[in-house]
């Protein structure tokens, strides 16, 4: 059996008075895809700054390679991660080159990996353009070699794919399949792209404050029931109708009075 | 009003006075560091910080006159206490920035001025520090320049890249395990040294420009953070350079001259990049 990477244990956490998150708890084995889905304000970005540390002061544990985090910050070297596009300053006077090598800071700098993270991602030409200067996709990009420039073991993505085109979407979901299968990175991202959660993930979480899934993603995709019963914030009935639709070739749009 | 104007000599003689050497060494100094305290500055949204500091370190330096203290130290002491101050009263009391910032440069000054009308009114050694006073940089000076410019530049050589890395994006800093509490207070202390530093230069009321228009300048050029790092500090060193002969030889005030030549390259370099704007479109448009 795989070694568990995450372990998220009756995790909550609040600000203010109210929770965002929970009583979450669920594993990540090694290789493992897990896409997370839920609405907005469901708390996945809030799941993410906790499983990274940013928030420190929840209820529960959270074990990162076997570790808890609380006792071992160290431990986020070994993580690489994708904020929301939106949480950049894209005027910041660095170029792509300047940009990527910030995911080798406090770690062994050497020029060369950070060129040959640059080259993964296929942004060679662009490597001493400031990045202001570059599409949205373009600048997604930079950031996974941000992210993969110091090799880590756990990639974290939150709603990456959010105000890039159709076209750079396609080739971000291709980086993060060959980072999967063929260097066998785990990965976690959340997104409310179903049909490329339903593609990419092997296993999915379904959150809205509480988890209401966690398990195999064709168990998910495959059982209307399962999926539907997962979903029970009106919101959320209301984005899965659209997928449907969608798959279905419907024009009909999702009736969000319809449960 | 009759504007005395020196004779330009054909020679370098101007080099030779002892005055304009300090003026220049210390004025160089400063230019260096200020342009690269200033940058991160500029970047964290915090342009008026050196306002703040120097206004606060105006209130010092008026507690250094009124008990008969070195000036320097005392605003040095009140600047950073305040510095640390503004820092923890934005964290805690989730206070914005501009409106932390007005806090302090209103309360720096009135304490000055409560303890300049105490002692008795303005002086000249008061005069000199609100407006600056190269000309009149002793060899003590100088060094305690040097002194305290090293100092800043051998701590920002251990943190910048950390700092740039914070600067750009806190929250990826933090996850990639960086103490970013820690550097932020330890680049505020930093800053306060510097202003104080800077005072004999261009006074307590022209410092943010030393601090600000260089890098803003160097920023409209669109190059990376070394770049417009090097820029920034090319900038301070040759408008301090330009205003200190230019004032020598127009005898005007030498921190106004620093300044106006800054500003005027700030505006020349705004009109290029606009005119290189309208030129690329126009090509675009031809295509």
């Amino acid at each position: 059996m795989p070694p568990e990477i995450v372990s998220v244990e009756n995790l909550s956490f609040g600000y203010g008075s109210s929770l965002s998150i929970e009583n979450i708890s669920f594993n990540v084995s090694e290789g493992d895809f897990l896409g997370i889905v839920g609405p907005n304000g469901a708390g996945k970005t809030t799941l993410f700054r906790c499983i990274l540390g940013v928030l420190g002061n929840y209820a529960g544990s959270i074990r990162l390679f076997g570790q808890d985090i609380k006792s071992n910050k160290g431990l986020l070297k070994r993580v690489g991660y994708i904020p929301q596009k939106r949480t950049i300053e894209q005027e910041f006077p660095v170029t792509v080159q300047e940009a990527v090598s910030f995911g080798l800071i406090g770690l062994r700098n050497s020029s060369n990996t950070v060129l040959s993270a640059i080259t993964d991602v296929g942004l060679d030409e662009l490597k001493n353009k400031r990045i202001g200067n570059l599409s949205g996709g373009q600048l997604q990009r930079v950031l996974i070699a941000k992210a993969l420039v110091s090799n880590p073991d756990l990639l974290i993505l939150d709603e990456p794919t959010i105000s890039i085109d159709k076209e750079s979407e396609k080739k971000f979901y291709s980086i993060l399949t060959e980072l999967n299968e063929d260097r066998k990175k785990t990965i976690i991202l959340s997104s409310h792209d179903l049909d490329a959660i339903k593609k990419l993930s092997n296993k999915i979480a379904c959150v809205n404050k509480r988890l209401f899934f966690h398990g195999n993603v064709h168990e998910f995709f495959d059982n209307e029931k399962l999926m539907m019963s997962a979903y029970l914030e009106a919101s959320m009935q209301t984005h899965m109708h659209s997928h449907f639709d969608a798959e279905n070739g419907s024009d009909s749009k999702a009736d969000p009075n319809v449960a | 009003m009759v504007v005395t104007v020196r004779p330009i000599p054909m020679s370098l003689e101007i080099l030779t006075y002892g005055f304009i050497q300090r003026a220049l060494i210390s004025g160089i100094i400063i230019a260096v560091i200020c342009s690269i305290i200033g940058l991160f500055l500029v970047l964290k949204r915090h342009s008026l910080f050196g306002d703040a500091m120097s206004h606060v370190a105006f209130g010092g330096i008026a507690i250094g006159l009124y008990a008969n203290v070195y000036p320097l130290w005392t605003a040095f002491i009140v600047s950073v206490l305040a510095g640390l101050g503004m820092t923890k009263l934005r964290e805690v009391a989730k206070i914005p920035s501009d409106s932390a910032v007005a806090v302090l440069l209103s309360s720096g000054l009135a304490i000055g001025i409560v303890l300049i009308s105490l002692s008795g009114g303005f002086n000249l050694d008061l005069f000199s520090f609100l407006f600056g006073s190269i000309l009149l940089v002793s060899l003590q000076d100088l060094i305690m320049i040097s002194a305290v410019s090293g100092l800043v530049l051998l701590t920002m050589s251990l943190i910048y890249k950390k700092l740039t890395y914070i600067t750009f994006d806190e929250e990826q800093a933090a996850v990639g395990g960086l103490n970013v509490r820690n550097i932020n207070y330890l680049f505020i202390v930093i800053a306060s040294v510097t202003v104080i530093a800077s005072i004999r230069l261009v006074g307590v009321l022209l410092i943010s420009s030393l601090i600000v228009l260089p890098n803003i300048t160097a920023l409209a050029m669109g190059k990376g953070f070394k770049k417009t790092a090097l820029i920034s500090c090319g900038i301070s060193i040759g408008s301090v350079i330009a205003g200190i002969i230019v004032s020598y030889f127009a005898n005007i005030a030498p921190s106004g001259a620093v300044v106006l030549t800054e500003t005027m390259i700030f505006l020349i370099a705004l009109s290029g990049r606009s005119i290189l704007n309208r030129n690329r479109q126009t090509k675009v448009v031809n295509l």
